[in-house]
């Protein structure tokens, strides 16, 4: 290995090649680096990121160029009252999604700390739902969901005797509604418990130790070690958690596609339906973009929102 | 850790007899940390199991708790997976969606290597900034972007064709396997790229015959994480792609395979099963890296 670094450069040096010597050339070979990221970010991204917000003061639709309406569709979308239910729903499958999947991550997250045989083998299984396609595992979900032959009202109903009938999953809006959360909480929890295991692992053990002797309960070596010292991690798994619960689509869409009577919409579904399936680009845009302010202020809620605790403690902690 | 909290509770009763309290810890250990975490496992697998088995059942036995026990099967039958394989154009979905997942993840590699070469160690002025640029872009979820991006791959002349997606899977790739190969470059030793310099090597075979084999094991991690997800991606496959032959697994078996009012739910599961498969094979293979990327980029 070191002979050959050693011979290439002799060689290269004897015959000064123009093209070697511009990919020596420091700025030129930066700007080669970047542009295939730059680039692809650039006409893939941040280009259908203003397309998407000029369409959205447009009324284009599909296969018509559409002309500049101001804030009508916007207007439109404050007086429609599945925009008003797709922004509640959002709004309460973001807050429970996320709490249910953080109270049992971090749960699981503390029991994965435990040290027991195949922990490994444990990690790698509890990831599972995690990497298996989201549609797919939600398809599983719609089975057991099965208004007749649903799983869980056979364990209810005929093993458990605790209800005479068979609970309707999806048939109604409420129970639909729990139903979808209840499968986001089931995918994110494996991510929210490895990422958070991650985080307590880098607790310094004798933290604990000086708690103990100073006689701390448990609750109170989980209360004021653990707790603060995970704030920095728990931030970042959160503003992500949220960002990618509240513009979730994959799970509605395969479960109930918005239904039953449009009450499971999430704004993205209802952008997606509106905009691709109904051809009304425009319309589609602007429900795209008016979750741009919920994201932004749930991304500097949490951040900010936990980051400066952590401050607060890192000052007396460190 | 564990050791301490068991002794804690131990001392905390200190008046039982010692007998008791071994047992009592043992109990207690058993109660606060293999009952909860058996439960976990348990709804964490359940799906699949209920996926495995209703892709063997016989659809007498599906549709019948009363005379067979849903958690077992008495005959078990492949007949749903030969409708898939041989009635279906699932080989064909299987075909395009390796095809979109390899493709993808080779542009992005090949793109977040250089970036992160370039940031991390051809160090310009403004290079955190534009680092810090990449990765926010991570953060624009999907679901506000497939609008728009609908109508530039109409422009483009890619609708309906899997180059779309693997040109557009990137944009999401891209931005956290940077981040993860920046924090992989960070970890090899300046001075060994100083040595080849002073050797007279060119910075292309620096990055070539140096940097890249020691990050290497950086490079599977966002490897396997860049090809998972673009296995799993629906909503620009959905948006992007319309006919039947060139849809991806999860898109095609959505919409392909659940038709009418009576779902064929023994092959709907079989399709759900197979196409599960590979990734979990695949992570299986090396679930060390992809615990660690998991972490090592939540970490960063």
């Amino acid at each position: 290995m070191s002979v050959t670094t050693l011979s290439s450069p002799a060689l290269a040096q004897r015959q000064p090649n123009w093209i070697v010597r511009l990919f020596d050339y420091k700025p030129f070979l930066i700007a080669m680096c970047l542009a295939p990221a730059i680039g692809l970010l650039l006409v893939f991204l941040t280009y259908p990121l203003g397309l998407g917000i000029w369409l959205a003061f447009t009324d284009t639709t599909i296969g018509r160029r559409g002309i500049y309406v101001g804030f009508e569709n916007f207007q439109y979308l404050l007086t429609d009252p599945l925009w008003w239910n797709a922004v509640f729903y959002s709004v309460v499958y973001t807050g429970i999604a996320t709490f249910g999947k953080f109270a049992l991550g971090f749960w699981l997250a503390l029991l994965l700390n435990n040290h027991f045989p195949f922990k490994s083998l444990l990690r790698a299984i509890i990831l599972l739902p995690w990497i298996v396609p989201t549609v797919l595992s939600a398809l599983a979900f719609w089975w057991i969901y099965d208004p007749q032959f649903s799983i869980i009202s056979y364990l209810l109903v005929d093993v458990l005797h605790w209800r005479s009938g068979n609970i309707d999953f999806l048939g109604s809006p409420w129970p639909a509604r729990f139903s979808l959360i209840a499968a986001n909480i089931w995918r994110g929890i494996p991510f929210v418990a490895i990422s958070l295991l991650a985080g307590l692992q880098t607790i310094s053990p004798s933290l604990y130790e000086a708690a103990m002797l100073d006689g701390a309960s448990a609750w109170q070596r989980f209360r004021y070690i653990t707790f603060p010292m995970m704030m920095p991690i728990l931030a970042i798994v959160m503003t992500f958690s949220i960002i990618f619960t509240f513009t979730d689509f994959q799970l509605v869409y395969a479960i109930t596609r918005g239904g039953p009577g449009n009450s499971t919409h999430l704004l993205a579904t209802l952008a997606f339906q509106r905009g691709i399936a109904g051809g009304e680009l425009g319309e589609g845009a602007a429900i795209a973009v008016s979750m741009i302010p919920f994201l932004v202020f749930a991304t500097l809620f949490s951040y900010f929102g936990l980051a400066r605790r952590k401050w607060q403690q890192g000052e007396s902690n460190d | 850790m564990t050791d301490a909290v068991a002794q804690g509770s131990t001392v905390a009763d200190a008046k039982a007899a010692p007998d008791t309290m071994a047992w009592d810890s043992g109990l207690r250990r058993l109660m606060m940390i293999y009952l909860p975490l058996g439960c976990f496992v348990l709804i964490l697998l359940f799906p699949f199991y209920w996926m495995a088995i209703t892709s063997f059942k016989p659809n007498a036995e599906l549709m019948n708790y009363k005379q067979h026990n849903p958690f077992w099967i008495s005959s078990p039958t492949l007949a749903h997976v030969k409708h898939l394989l041989f009635d279906t154009a699932y080989p064909r979905w299987l075909w395009t969606t390796m095809t979109v997942a390899i493709g993808s993840t080779t542009l992005s590699l090949i793109a977040s290597t250089l970036a992160a070469y370039a940031i991390e160690r051809l160090r310009f002025r403004g290079s955190p900034y534009v680092g810090l640029g990449i990765y926010l872009a991570y953060l624009v979820p999907p679901s506000i972007l497939f609008i728009p991006l609908a109508t530039v791959v109409v422009q483009f002349g890619l609708f309906d064709s899997p180059l779309a997606l693997i040109l557009v899977y990137p944009t999401f790739l891209v931005p956290f396997c940077t981040w993860l190969l920046i924090g992989y470059f960070k970890s090899i030793p300046y001075e060994l790229e100083e040595c080849a310099l002073v050797d007279g090597a060119t910075r292309l075979q620096i990055l070539r015959r140096i940097t890249l084999p020691l990050a290497v094991p950086g490079l599977i991690s966002a490897g396997i994480f860049s090809f998972t997800l673009s296995w799993n991606e629906f909503i620009y496959a959905l948006a992007f792609i319309q006919s039947g032959a060139n849809k991806t697994v999860p898109v095609a078996i959505l919409t392909e395979l659940v038709t009418g009012d009576v779902y064929q739910w023994g092959a709907l599961m079989a399709g759900s099963l197979l196409g599960s498969l590979p990734v979990a094979v695949f992570y299986s293979l090396f679930v060390d890296y992809y615990v660690s990327s998991l972490t090592g980029a939540v970490k960063e």
